[in-house]
């Protein structure tokens, strides 16, 4: 039975200590309560208290930590259903799948290709960030010899896939020593073999099949004290991959139900890679913490990716860049100065048509809150007055010779009102950020 | 040892309204076809749970002018574009269910068509193919008064589905579409409050809730879909609990949001090839609609034909019933 914030209150130190990162043992009690943070954040707990808390108060969804030590990743005790009850905690970890049928120079090459596959987005570049070798060939030393390939290439988290538990063990015991990689064997094995195998190897196990089977299996796993597990619906079509992932974040979180409180990995690698990409988004958005897929076309990867990043956002915070002038290129007294507003969206928009354009310009982001050009114009959070004194802020008079501005081309109606405000010409820009390169090279340069 | 999984199926009581776009002979229209939407007394796909409803449709988006501005990569409608009526043929042959006349034409800034004019383009439609319509103004309050009473009239009795009635329009398209028996789509700026307000200003000028299709508004992958998402889904928990004002079948723009992005367009990472490049924008279409599906939505109107293909098959795996 889950305990209550002062269940779990009474037994904590009471000193208000702060070390938790939290201002009262109270406010910690109350986090722990609602699945935010586990009793190890409290660095003053008696053992007594610890022992006695114990089982009963970890987040319903466990945190499992894949990979080697310098280079993990997290995911799992993730706290709701839906993403606007709070957020969603630990983005889903996208593996690219490999398979050990191919000679070891295609393995390198696949190596070379995930590096390359990088997309910088939003101010953030995004990328798969796991490998999934597949033992296809069945054969022990070609899958040994494949981790070993890209253990030494690439030193990211890795799940490994077999049907044979001899060729997860020998690449698991062997080139993985100590890089953690989480151990899918795709045919039965037995309990105690899965148990052996995941201590001896240091390394976490996936658990696959119905849910029934996959609840007993990691209850028995449990009590074996094997608890760095994660679950699958292994490889089911994508209708029963989303009841799957659905029934266990409700079991899990509705009804507190431990042998399914782990995160899930999911499969979307079927033969027709577009098929298979698109379920992995739809994946992304119903719970997947783990998604194993052959995406590895950067038209097929972006969007997974993309969906993840969109998926994972904060909902209660917006999503904004911090309000200054930013330099893009190098600027000087004639470049260009180009309003927006400091949602990330925007801000970003407007940049990557700058950086496109290769003419260095400067971008005065405009503090509204992270709204919008139009809301925020809306709210009166973007006018003559708020731009006339984020420039004066930024001291753009003693650095920009030209007194131009030129501003998005949905407020064009406050162009005279600012330029009276400001004492600088106004230039209507484009409506769209993408107008913005043809804007720069026509309007601009007859300005 | 015996591990029992807990029940975890939701008693919602309430499930999406029921839809009907379209009217035979028998019904007093000329369609040869009618596309059933809504009916869902689950979130999506879940059929594990209750019924998952009729299947989502997806309508071909067509313009009655003005496609030259379309990128590159959708010329695969190629002269058709020109005629409303070829190009309706075409997108059907492509596995569209319905069609989506979009009078973008009629727009002050893009054509300034005329009332006259876009009910031609409808009559043309109409009678190039058997599907149902859905008719999409221009967007511009005073012009959309202009012209859709008249591509009302030139439709009736057709069972279309019209838009969008907005918070400050509603008036004229409740009338219209009132007298001509038609379907109506109720638009919102991403804002549950004004989706429900909308379907009650619709309800008390005397149309009924029932006959309405929301349109919550629209964000391409990338581009605020996260909005878009969490506003679709709480509307969908409010509608499957009982919230009569949000239990409208939702309707999502897709191909007009995601062609509009450069990923779609002409993406500029350095792995895009010659090979590729065309690949993008169906791939970042087909994307937005499975993420849209995920949050609930009935209708998508969409452009690339790879895009409508990959979204069909993409439903027929969701839709595949799981229940024992």
């Amino acid at each position: 039975m889950a305990l209550t914030g002062l269940d779990i209150y009474k037994r904590l130190p009471k000193t208000n200590c702060r070390e938790c990162g939290v201002p009262t043992c109270l406010a910690f009690a109350m986090r722990v309560a609602a699945g935010q943070a586990t009793m190890d954040g409290c660095p003053r707990l008696s053992d007594e208290a610890r022992a006695e808390l114990g089982e009963a108060s970890a987040p319903p969804q466990r945190l499992v930590k894949m990979g080697p030590e310098q280079n993990p990743i997290e995911v799992g005790q993730e706290t709701v259903l839906f993403r606007h009850d709070e957020k969603f905690h630990h983005p889903t970890a996208v593996a690219l799948r490999v398979s050990d049928a191919q000679d070891g120079n295609a393995i390198r090459e696949a190596c070379t290709a995930f590096k390359a596959l990088g997309f910088p987005r939003v101010g953030q570049v995004l990328t798969a960030q796991m490998i999934a070798l597949d033992n296809e060939s069945d054969s022990v030393e070609k899958f040994t010899a494949a981790a070993e390939i890209i253990a030494k290439e690439l030193a990211v988290p890795m799940v490994l896939m077999s049907r044979k538990l001899d060729s997860l063990a020998a690449a698991a015991t062997g080139p993985l020593t100590g890089a953690r990689p989480v151990l899918y064997c795709t045919a039965d094995a037995s309990v105690d073999d899965l148990a052996v195998l995941a201590e001896k190897a240091a390394a976490l196990l996936c658990v696959a099949g119905s849910l029934e089977s996959v609840a007993e299996r990691v209850e028995a796993l449990a009590a074996k004290g094997i608890k760095n597990v994660l679950i699958s619906p292994g490889d089911a079509p994508a209708s029963a991959t989303l009841e799957f992932m659905t029934r266990t974040r409700r079991a899990t979180l509705k009804k507190k139900f431990r042998p399914l409180g782990y995160p899930v990995l999911a499969v979307a690698a079927a033969q027709d890679a577009t098929a298979a990409a698109l379920d992995a988004c739809a994946y992304v958005c119903k719970y997947a913490a783990v998604v194993v897929c052959n995406a590895w076309e950067p038209y097929l990867l972006l969007p997974i990716l993309t969906t993840r990043q969109n998926i994972y956002t904060d909902p209660q915070k917006p999503v904004q860049v911090e309000a200054k002038v930013y330099d893009i290129g190098e600027v000087g007294p004639a470049s260009p100065l180009l309003v927006t507003t400091n949602f990330s969206l925007s801000y970003y928009a407007v940049e990557s048509e700058v950086e496109a354009s290769r003419i260095p310009c400067r971008i005065l982001a405009v503090d509204t809150e992270g709204t919008s050009v139009l809301t925020s114009w809306a709210s009166d959070k973007l006018n003559p007055k708020t731009i006339t004194a984020a420039l004066k802020a930024a001291g753009m008079e003693n650095e920009v010779k030209h007194r131009k501005l030129v501003i998005p081309g949905l407020v064009a109606v406050m162009a005279a009102p600012l330029a009276e405000e400001s004492g600088w010409e106004v230039l209507v820009g484009p409506k769209e950020a993408s107008g913005i390169g043809p804007f720069l090279k026509s309007e601009w340069k007859v300005a | 040892m015996t591990t029992r999984v807990p029940d975890t199926s939701e008693k919602w009581g309430s499930a999406v309204n029921t839809v009907v776009i379209g009217a035979t002979a028998e019904q007093g229209g000329t369609r040869t076809s009618t596309i059933t939407i809504g009916g869902a007394a689950t979130l999506p796909f879940l059929s594990f749970e209750d019924s998952i409803g009729h299947r989502p449709a997806i309508a071909g988006e067509v313009w009655d002018s003005g496609a030259d501005t379309w990128p590159e990569t959708l010329k695969a409608y190629g002269d058709t574009m020109a005629s409303p009526g070829a190009w309706a043929k075409k997108a059907v042959e492509f596995g569209a269910q319905l069609i989506c006349l979009r009078l973008a034409g009629a727009h002050p800034d893009s054509g300034d068509r005329s009332a006259e004019q876009c009910a031609a383009a409808v009559k043309e439609v109409l009678s190039a193919v058997g599907v149902p319509l859905i008719i999409w103004g221009c967007g511009v309050d005073e012009k959309d008064n202009d012209i859709l009473p008249a591509v009302s009239a030139a439709a009736k009795g057709e069972n279309c589905l019209i838009g969008t009635a907005r918070e400050k329009n509603y008036r004229t398209l409740v009338a219209v579409c009132l007298a001509d028996r038609h379907k109506l789509i109720a638009e919102s700026p991403l804002d549950i409050n004004i989706a429900k307000q909308v379907n009650i200003l619709c309800s008390d000028a005397g149309f009924p809730l029932k006959d309405i299709v929301i349109y919550p508004t629209t964000s391409a992958l990338g581009y605020g879909l996260e909005y878009v998402y969490s506003i679709q889904e709480r509307g969908r928990l409010a509608g499957l609990r009982g919230d009569k004002l949000l239990a409208q079948p939702v309707i999502c723009d897709v191909g007009f949001e995601a062609w509009r992005v450069k990923e779609a367009k002409g993406p500029t990472f350095d792995s895009v090839t010659d090979e590729n490049r065309l690949r993008w924008g169906p791939m970042w279409e087909a994307a937005t609609a499975t993420v849209l599906l995920q949050a609930g939505a009935e209708l998508l109107i969409m452009r690339h034909p790879d895009a409508i293909r990959e979204v069909t098959k993409a439903l027929d795996r969701f839709t595949t019933t799981t229940k024992a």
